[in-house]
């Protein structure tokens, strides 16, 4: 559990739920989800190393594209759907945010905030962000598509989905004062 | 260590008892062709039952003493230290009933006329096959498998087995297999069927008592099942427009190394396989389809599995596509079962599922790990 934001993600998870781990990387959450929480489900990965690796952890993966949807999965049918660090690289996130909302009876999702002053200053210096949450540079990031916390609840509120909670953390600390500024990475809880 | 299950013995399980077909049909005895590999431990949890496809047989690893280049068909994936490894696993290969490599079959005698059964013999189905498999099971004192693997058609056993035996598995690996032949699938059986039926030494099933076999309608048949096995990519990869004479002929003789090697490939399986065999092979094939009972509802048809699953699909195999694997994937994930599924990029079309490709080997030897007995 090395990304601060998989520590928020798993306190938010209900003992014994069922979820859903989209884009879950080598399924490392999961596994900590099943044995902090009890809570069992699927990950999504289409990335042959990573998909290896969750079966090396020992969680249940399916190697699918995100882009195309959620076709596979039922209406509720998971306690909880979670895309953590992966919404920036998503093409169609409209798409996939209506779905993770149709398929889970909640969704948390979590990215890193473009809005985060270190950003900004490296945008009025006229350079595109690296960071430690956005660590590639311009031409070899796998991310598509960043926004900042006021851009996301703008998304929300679009498409009618609810901000149960909300946190903001920076360097793994919660942040509350002036979040779209302070804050370097965001876990959303929502609902439809 | 990685290495083969070295020289093993084929063995003949003999059931003095009738069996009794999916069609109605009934045979009065039969036997079974396996080979075993590893040891089944005290407590008999650890086995593993390997269904073979089309044209294999229950020689899934090693070779035969005397036979050095008799290798089983899987032999890269069971032995010591392989992903399916015989140091921890009691691994079980058959050849189904109906087979032509020494399981009863259209080759066997009939005890009634005393002559082969030849056209005599039962059209068979996956069904068929698995529930013989249990027969085996049970002679074999294996209550249940730790898993039941397959490719292809072997996959469709795997996961008959889920389905008619849910108590008696622990995992079913399905690999690049579908839950139902699609019309396309069943017009190439239909065009290898007519290709045997055909010729003129078939004799409506009954060759052997001529004396001769349907060798031509046999090689077409093989010929164009290979051309479904494999992509288009790696067709033209392997053969691409190489000539095997220095100049176009202007004849119908052989221009193409793929003209060559199809015919080779005919010839070499029109010599040891069974046209009678073959026939079953495919309508059993045609006439696998789980949810047909269901109304068409592949979720409804699965209810009944408890097994764990790992599916497997590869993107080149246009035989049986990613599609068709997928829609076993939601049929499980629609009864919350557990269930992992590879969609592996590689080239192999549908006869990827016996090469050796690393994320699928490592795929399945963590998963097996995995496996608690």
């Amino acid at each position: 559990m090395t990304r601060p934001d998989l520590e928020t993600i798993a306190k938010w998870v209900a003992p014994g739920s069922r979820v859903l781990d989209l884009g879950c990387g080598d399924g490392s959450l999961l596994r900590h989800l099943w044995e902090r929480n009890q809570a069992h489900g699927y990950g999504v990965e289409i990335d042959d190393a990573e998909v290896l690796a969750c079966f090396k952890n020992d969680v249940n993966v399916l190697q699918l594209d995100l882009e195309s949807g959620l076709a596979l999965f039922q209406d509720g049918s998971f306690d909880c759907v979670i895309l953590s660090e992966t919404l920036q690289t998503i093409h169609r996130i409209e798409l996939l945010t209506r779905e993770m909302l149709r398929v889970g009876k909640e969704a948390i999702v979590s990215f890193p905030n473009f809005g985060h002053w270190q950003a900004r200053l490296q945008v009025l210096a006229g350079r595109m962000p690296v960071s430690a949450e956005l660590p590639h540079q311009w031409y070899n990031t796998p991310n598509v598509h960043l926004c900042t916390l006021a851009d996301f609840e703008d998304l929300c509120a679009k498409l009618g989905a609810k901000i149960r909670e909300r946190v903001v953390l920076s360097r793994g600390r919660p942040v509350s004062v002036l979040p779209n500024l302070l804050g370097s990475l965001a876990v959303y809880r929502i609902t439809a | 260590m990685v290495g083969s299950v070295g020289i093993v013995e084929a063995k003949r399980a003999v059931f003095e008892e009738p069996f009794r077909f999916r069609s109605g049909a009934e045979i009065p005895r039969f036997e079974l062709m396996y080979e075993t590999y590893g040891t089944l431990n005290a407590a008999r949890s650890n086995a593993v039952l390997v269904c073979h496809a089309l044209n294999a047989s229950h020689h899934v690893a090693g070779t035969y003493a005397g036979e050095t280049d008799n290798v089983g068909f899987w032999d890269n994936l069971v032995g010591p230290g392989k992903p399916l490894d015989t140091e921890r696993f009691f691994v079980v290969g058959n050849n189904y009933i109906g087979g032509c490599f020494g399981s009863t079959g259209p080759t066997s005698v009939n005890p009634a006329t005393g002559k082969p059964y030849g056209a005599d013999f039962p059209v068979v189905t996956v069904e068929d096959w698995v529930a013989a498999q249990a027969r085996l099971a049970d002679q074999l004192g294996i209550e249940r498998f730790a898993a039941v693997i397959g490719g292809s058609l072997g996959a469709m056993q795997a996961l008959q087995w889920a389905l008619a035996y849910p108590d008696r598995l622990g995992h079913s690996l399905v690999i690049a297999s579908t839950p139902k032949l699609s019309a396309q699938n069943i017009a190439f059986n239909e065009v290898a069927r007519q290709a045997i039926v055909t010729d003129p030494e078939f004799h409506g099933g009954h060759y052997y008592e001529h004396g001769v076999v349907p060798r031509r309608g046999l090689r077409i048949a093989r010929m164009i099942g290979h051309i479904t096995y494999l992509s288009d990519d790696a067709m033209m990869e392997k053969f691409g427009r190489v000539m095997r004479r220095a100049s176009l002929g202007f004849d119908f003789d052989v221009d193409f190394e793929i003209e060559s090697y199809l015919r080779h490939q005919g010839d070499k399986f029109s010599a040891y396989f069974d046209a009678n065999t073959y026939l079953r092979i495919t309508k059993a094939l045609d006439y696998y389809d789980p949810a047909g009972d269901f109304g068409g509802d592949l979720a409804r048809s699965f209810a009944r599995a408890k097994a764990a699953f790992l599916v497997v699909s590869f993107k080149s195999d246009w035989r049986f596509a990613p599609a068709r694997s997928r829609a076993m994937v939601k049929a499980l994930l629609d009864n919350r079962r557990i269930v992992s599924y590879l969609e592996l990029d590689a080239p192999g079309g549908h006869d990827a599922f016996l090469l050796e490709d690393p994320r699928y080997h490592g795929a399945l030897r963590a998963y097996f790990e995995n496996i608690e007995l």
